[in-house]
């Protein structure tokens, strides 16, 4: 094992005090709201602000609410494209990997060009802007939602599953719960998991759209304090760091259905 | 196709083709859910992006909108939007190798799971906490910035700014090395001993390796990856509008501001503007999928 040098451990040790510093400096900063000595005041003022509460919340909601609509549009499909329509799966996969050339201020722009006027006008009341707000997230974690629930169920071969599952007689609420689902509870989770990750700071759709999401209330407390945006900074980074770690919980037992890396923000 | 030609064929067996024709025709209904959501939230919004590009204020079909974008506003924004790209995109690839290669082949394998956990989460720590951890570290007043401050080292004063162009990309990187280790680290693990090995029976050295054998078979996917970070880049939107309140020109912020309040005073180039960064993102998504099956063909995943 003589290969490499200790330029190695050089480059690590880069890459880490690159990733630790701006961590170790958002921190501290946290930690100042109070002149002249460490507190939590900064956490506290941030915690019990109603308005962190109310677009957290909001945020909560409509990340669930994208994963609920997108496990029942995705999962079916797939499941049909695998067992009836195998020679459209290159259109299928065409078809949701379009988000990746649409960044998020694109997309934003043709939506609000398209709904924000007769005869769609959906922008016009709050509930058809949240909908609108959800089928936009929908689309920008259709590449990671669809991966996952495809990969899933190439990996288990859901075809034959489901033809032994038909000649030992069993109905379709049968196959469904008793098959198909537990053996595509990792695929389904780890694509839970990003979708919650991509929506919970989503900044520049909620922004353009005008729904009190986390994201711009971030951004807005960024603008106007000092202390408690370093506060929610080191929140949102635990988020994330947890997110992720569920991810790699759920998917180290299924090697190649990792996927980590959302798309631009 | 053939009841016409033979219709004695239909009467003698008439079932068996419609039964056929009509089951293929269900299982197509299977999937228009889904091709529903995306003609109406993905394509429409793009094609009416690019309807809206090829009119004028009154409706009329021209070309004038794709002229406008020579003007200096717009092409110091794409300029800009790729100088950051490119740069990022490089230095990501660069350092994302080298620490790649540090944890799989090199002496630092101890602290390969770690950093692949890392690069999980900073790859997706973007967005406005990013620009706000950046703000906190090398702002006026960031941790760095003062200790450099103390040590004799005015960075500010020496010209240097987190809201400019170094700034911007060196808040990139945060996201953009993390990826690469992630992409490019399944690449390299993918490398046969074997390879190594007949390599070495037939005298080669560590470097003769990697010169001929080694970055050869993994050169799509590093450019393949770069083309990656480059697309991730030039789509990201948040990080720099929170890092610098929109007074940096990316093609990204003038779209956000185009849709805020017609800052290009013409409807019609903002549409321009956007189906320019449709064009320029399929173009890196396309590049990115031909290089990857490419480096599939040595490196099965």
């Amino acid at each position: 094992m003589k290969r490499g040098s200790i330029w190695s451990w050089v480059w690590v040790a880069i890459g880490v005090i690159y990733f630790a510093l701006p961590l170790i400096a958002t921190f501290e900063f946290s930690l100042k709201a109070e002149r002249g000595r460490y507190s939590l005041a900064a956490y506290r003022t941030v915690l019990s602000d109603p308005q962190f509460l109310r677009t957290f919340t909001f945020s909560v909601e409509i990340a669930i609410l994208t994963i609920v609509f997108s496990l029942l549009l995705i999962v079916p499909t797939v499941y049909w494209v695998h067992l009836k329509l195998p020679n459209l799966r290159p259109l299928m996969e065409f078809v949701a990997f379009l988000p990746f050339v649409l960044p998020a201020v694109v997309l934003v722009f043709g939506l609000i060009r398209i709904y924000s006027r007769p005869p769609l006008a959906l922008t016009n009341y709050a509930w058809s802007t949240n909908l609108l707000l959800i089928a936009a997230y929908m689309g920008l974690a259709l590449p990671y939602m669809y991966r996952s629930v495809d990969t899933g169920m190439r990996a288990v071969d859901i075809r034959t599953l489901t033809e032994a599952a038909q000649s030992l007689g069993a109905g379709w609420p049968t196959i469904i719960g008793r098959v198909i689902f537990p053996n595509l509870r990792t695929a389904l989770l780890s694509g839970t998991f990003l979708t919650f990750a991509i929506v919970i700071g989503e900044y520049t759709i909620a922004s353009f759209l005008a729904r009190p999401m986390f994201g711009p209330y971030l951004a807005s407390l960024v603008r106007n304090k000092a202390y408690e945006p370093a506060a929610l900074s080191i929140i949102s980074f635990a988020i994330t760091w947890i997110i992720m770690a569920a991810v790699q919980w759920v998917t180290q037992r299924t090697p190649g259905a990792g996927q980590v890396a959302t798309g631009p923000r | 196709m053939a009841t016409d030609s033979l219709p004695a064929v239909t009467s003698d067996r008439p079932a068996e083709p419609v039964v056929q024709r009509r089951a293929f025709s269900w299982a197509w209904l299977g999937i228009v859910p889904f091709l529903l959501f995306a003609l109406a939230f993905l394509i429409a919004p793009a094609y009416f992006l690019f309807v809206g590009s090829l009119q004028d204020l009154q409706g009329n079909w021209t070309l004038e909108n794709y002229r406008n974008l020579s003007q200096p506003i717009v092409v110091n924004a794409y300029r800009n939007s790729l100088q950051v790209s490119l740069a990022t995109a490089l230095g990501g690839t660069i350092l994302g190798f080298l620490m790649a290669y540090g944890v799989t082949v090199g002496r630092a394998r101890r602290a390969r799971s770690g950093l692949l956990s890392f690069s999980g989460v900073a790859s997706n720590f973007a967005g406005v906490p990013l620009a706000f951890a950046f703000i906190a570290t090398l702002g006026r007043i960031g941790l760095v910035t003062t200790f450099l401050k103390t040590i004799g080292l005015d960075i500010y004063g020496q010209g240097f700014s987190l809201y400019s162009f170094l700034g911007l990309s060196l808040t990139y990187m945060y996201f953009q090395f993390p990826l690469m280790i992630l992409i490019i680290v399944p690449a390299i693990e993918g490398l046969r001993p074997e390879w190594r090995e007949a390599a070495e029976n037939l005298g080669a050295s560590n470097r003769h390796y990697w010169r001929h054998i080694a970055f050869p078979v993994l050169l799509p996917s590093l450019l393949g990856a770069m083309i990656l970070l480059f697309a991730n880049a030039f789509g990201a939107q948040a990080t720099a509008f929170a890092l610098t309140g929109g007074t940096i020109n990316l093609v990204t912020i003038l779209i956000g501001a185009q849709i805020r309040g017609d800052v290009l005073r013409d409807p019609g180039l903002g549409y321009a503007l956007a189906v320019g960064m449709i064009i320029i993102m399929s173009i890196a998504i396309t590049a990115y999928t031909l290089l990857q099956r490419r480096s599939e063909r040595w490196l099965k995943r």
